[in-house]
């Protein structure tokens, strides 16, 4: 297992948003983390890379990480692209690029090849991007470097059905080499990347299983995620 | 005429001053979050290391030495008493409350409450005609130095890897961090340069104005917050078009005015930013 | 028991100026002598003052940094009435505190459309705009930086002289009692804890329907009106308004006192103010005979500040709470 969660608990502002998560990330493939809004999916990658102060235990790669820096996790293999992207959209595309590169080698050729647009742009503000051009650029920050974990949080929020598919199908490649912690909405997305899933209700596990028994039982897929038929 | 053209250069004089503790203050704000109080004090010691050097080894050694001492006090102060309370915003703001209080105290006792007359290179007691306008060279001593920090600046932001974390911090530096980036060293780098900033305008306000007390950093520093708030907090650009902009207003007020009006227009002048752009004159923080 | 400790307190304090008790190294003279009420008087004030404005910083949450400004009008108004006016005291008074009530809901109605530190800023250079004009002495009117002495023609022959002093304190009194029964009677009501709702998230508040805005101003204007009767309170003790009472400094001094006495608490900023004054005070007096920075008050208070900041935090009552629950 390249990442295990112990029991891990969050409280902000007086709310006690993780309860206690305990789950296993596979060295390999994609694993999804899902879940209704608001039962801490977000929280909980943050929580693993120390952004909001958490008890309980994480180990990635087998050492304990709770309360390391989230700069010192990061350098240690952990790519993270965040929910709504986060870029930097007063820095151009290569500044945005560049300033995610951590090792002196780092893989450009990976990045023009999945995102020959981001070539061209180079001396484009983050900022007048479309939403699945900073998805790129936002994805690309992680490939740059060599990880053996990627965090990534709700990557085809808000981008058109044409832009979906094509981020999908390059987190699949990107999956070939590096294991990923997904969390995504979009159940369609899930069946097409996804081994394994974890869900989360109301700060909690509630079920861990392969994605496809989850997804292929509608009943359960209602109850757990709240949604029909995907 | 002859008087507009000495209103124009002593404003702009002013300005600079302005935008060399706006400048630093901006920064630390934009990235560190912290509203720093004890601005003023890195001011005030630079400007009397100075003054407590330059009669033993002259200008060329002292001015050095008086932008070192704010420099090294912002960096100590980051260190020593910032540091642990990140996460904590309202602490760090009243630490460098306390900080400001307590430190210009600790000058009063060392060198009394009253001015002291300030140092300054000959050249700079001279002035030199303009049309008909007879302008002391002090204050191109202060235009010039601004012009080049300005550029220096734009340059550290634009071309070095250190700048272009700062610029990427000022927007958002949890993102920072997560791209395995110890911010946190930034914000050490940020507090030196606003100390050595704010150095600089201690030692050319002690030039300018021919004396300095220990208060003199605090009543500048409103005016520099001011700049701040004005130009967009993190925004360097922004903090150099609103110092000229409240440098000339104040100095053309306050002299076709009645005396303290240009003071008031300045604040008036706020107000009407934040009713018509909360976020200032800069439109993003980013552009630095 | 506990509950009896602010009962004990103010019977202590009624009680007071009939002692005749010495407390060497606390006070010079004994409890009743003038020089001793009359400090009592400002640490009381300024227990008042202090708590007035914790509604706006522990309460609310809103850190403002230009409080002094309403504390300098409440002062400099009544006294141009008193003093170039002529006009009687008590219609000095209920003539600045209204004023000054209005002066901070047009000021309040800027500020608050910012918030968090450009909130802070934003009535920082407000309050600057009163510390220039007072130093200014626009007309005559505010004595510049010599201040404005109170024309005792103008009191109550009960409130002018040395022998008098113990009305002073009684003034004093009244006003730290009535800015805490406005400050805990909001803490008691609905009021109180939708205050610190918004202090905490004010996107909760907005869900309940309520205006943030307006609360917000709301709680601005009422501490702007007590802060502008605790300077008119002020100046009556001193004999005057200064422009001290203007200046950024106070201010800072107001925030101080609320975090050393533990912001937010119900007897924090009470507590916070009534000793930053006493030392303040005390300090200055014997502070000849200290050596170096030890002789100046504010690098004292500053970092002990500094060192509550750290160390202490919840303030004085913070620590003697705890203290308690140890015992």
């Amino acid at each position: 297992m390249i990442l295990r969660l112990r029991d891990l608990s969050v409280r902000l502002g007086g709310s006690h948003i993780l309860q206690g998560v305990t789950f296993d990330v596979p060295p390999a493939g994609v694993t999804a983390l899902l879940g209704r809004n608001g039962v801490g999916k977000t929280t909980t990658l943050r929580a693993i890379l120390g952004e909001v102060p958490a008890s309980g235990a994480v180990e990635f790669g087998g050492e304990p990480v709770l309360g390391r820096p989230t700069h010192k996790l990061v350098r240690s293999g952990l790519g993270y692209v965040p929910e709504d992207r986060c870029v930097f959209g007063g820095l151009t595309v290569a500044e945005n690029l560049r300033l995610a590169v951590r090792g002196p080698d780092p893989d450009y050729d990976t990045v023009h090849e999945l995102f020959p647009e981001l070539r061209a742009r180079a001396g484009q503000r983050a900022g007048t991007l479309s939403g699945g051009q900073q998805q790129m650029v936002a994805i690309a920050r992680v490939l740059l470097n060599r990880n053996r974990l990627l965090l990534v949080d709700e990557p085809t929020k808000g981008l058109a059905p044409a832009v979906v598919s094509s981020v999908a199908a390059v987190l699949a490649r990107v999956a070939e080499h590096v294991p990923i912690l997904l969390v995504e909405q979009n159940l369609a997305v899930v069946r097409r990347l996804a081994a394994g899933a974890v869900v989360l209700e109301a700060g909690r596990v509630a079920w861990t299983g392969t994605a496809s028994d989850l997804l292929g039982d509608a009943g359960r897929t209602r109850t757990l995620l709240g949604v029909g038929r995907s | 005429m002859s008087t507009v053209i000495l209103l124009t250069l002593t404003g702009l004089g002013l300005a600079a001053l302005y935008f060399l503790i706006a400048s630093g203050l901006s920064l630390v704000f934009g990235l560190a979050g912290v509203l720093n109080f004890a601005h003023g004090l890195f001011l005030s010691i630079g400007a009397y290391a100075t003054w407590w050097a330059a009669p033993r080894w002259g200008l060329a050694v002292a001015v050095p030495l008086g932008i070192a001492a704010g420099a090294a006090t912002g960096a100590l102060v980051e260190v020593v008493l910032i540091r642990p309370l990140y996460k904590r915003p309202t602490e760090q703001v009243l630490v460098t409350v306390g900080l400001s209080l307590a430190g210009v105290a600790l000058l009063q006792s060392v060198w009394g409450a009253d001015p002291r007359t300030y140092p300054r290179p000959a050249w700079a007691s001279e002035v030199t005609t303009i049309g008909s306008a007879q302008v002391p060279d002090d204050r191109f001593l202060l235009i010039g130095t601004a012009v080049v920090v300005l550029l220096a600046l734009l340059a550290f932001l634009h071309k070095t890897r250190y700048g272009l974390i700062i610029r990427a911090g000022v927007e958002n530096r949890d993102m920072v961090s997560a791209l395995g980036i110890d911010v946190r060293r930034a914000f050490t780098l940020v507090f030196t340069i606003g100390g050595a900033l704010a150095g600089t305008a201690g030692v050319l306000g002690g030039m300018y104005f021919g004396s300095v007390s220990p208060g003199q950093g605090a009543s500048l520093l409103i005016f520099a917050f001011i700049v701040v708030v004005i130009g967009g907090l993190g925004s360097v650009t922004g903090s150099a078009v609103a110092a000229v902009v409240v440098g000339l207003l104040q100095q053309f007020v306050n002299y076709y005015g009645t005396a303290g009006a240009g003071d008031v227009s300045v604040v008036v002048l706020l107000a009407l930013v934040l009713l018509l752009r909360p976020s200032g004159l800069a439109r993003t923080a980013a552009t630095a | 028991m506990k509950r009896f400790v602010p009962l004990l307190v103010l019977v202590a304090l009624l009680a007071l100026p009939y002692s005749t008790l010495p407390v060497p190294g606390l006070f010079e003279g004994t409890l009743n002598s003038p020089g001793t009420l009359q400090m009592l008087a400002i640490c009381l004030v300024f227990g008042g003052l202090a708590l007035g404005y914790d509604l706006l910083f522990g309460r609310a949450g809103l850190l403002s940094f230009g409080h002094a400004l309403y504390i300098a009008a409440g002062a400099y108004g009544t006294d141009i009435l008193v003093s170039h006016a002529h006009w009687p005291l008590w219609a000095a008074v209920a003539a600045t505190v209204p004023a000054v009530a209005v002066l901070a809901a047009l000021l309040g109605a800027v500020a608050l459309r910012t918030t968090g530190i450009a909130f802070a800023m934003v009535t920082l250079a407000f309050a600057q705009v009163g510390w220039i004009v007072v130093n200014r002495d626009p007309g005559g009117l505010t004595g510049g930086e010599e201040g404005l002495p109170l024309d005792s023609a103008g009191l109550p022959a009960a409130l002018v002289g040395v022998a008098n002093t113990v009305n002073l304190y009684w003034v004093a009194l009244a006003f730290l009692l009535l800015v805490v029964v406005v400050v805990h009677g909001i803490d008691r009501a609905p009021l109180g804890r939708v205050l610190t709702g918004l202090r905490d998230d004010e996107r909760r508040v907005s869900v309940l329907g309520l205006s943030a805005y307006r609360l917000k101003l709301g709680t601005f204007v009422l501490a702007g009106a007590l802060a502008a009767l605790g300077g008119a309170v002020h100046a009556l003790i001193v004999g005057g308004a200064s422009p001290h009472l203007a200046s950024a400094d106070l201010t800072l001094s107001l925030i101080v006192m609320a975090v050393l006495g533990g912001a937010g608490t119900r007897w924090g900023a009470v507590v916070g103010g009534v000793v930053y004054a006493y030392l303040d005070q005390r300090l200055t007096q014997i502070g000849g005979g200290l050596p170096g920075p030890l002789g100046q008050p504010l690098f004292i208070l500053g970092t002990l500040f500094v060192l509550a900041v750290y160390f202490a935090p919840g303030g004085l009552t913070g620590v003697l709470k705890r203290r308690g629950r140890l015992a």
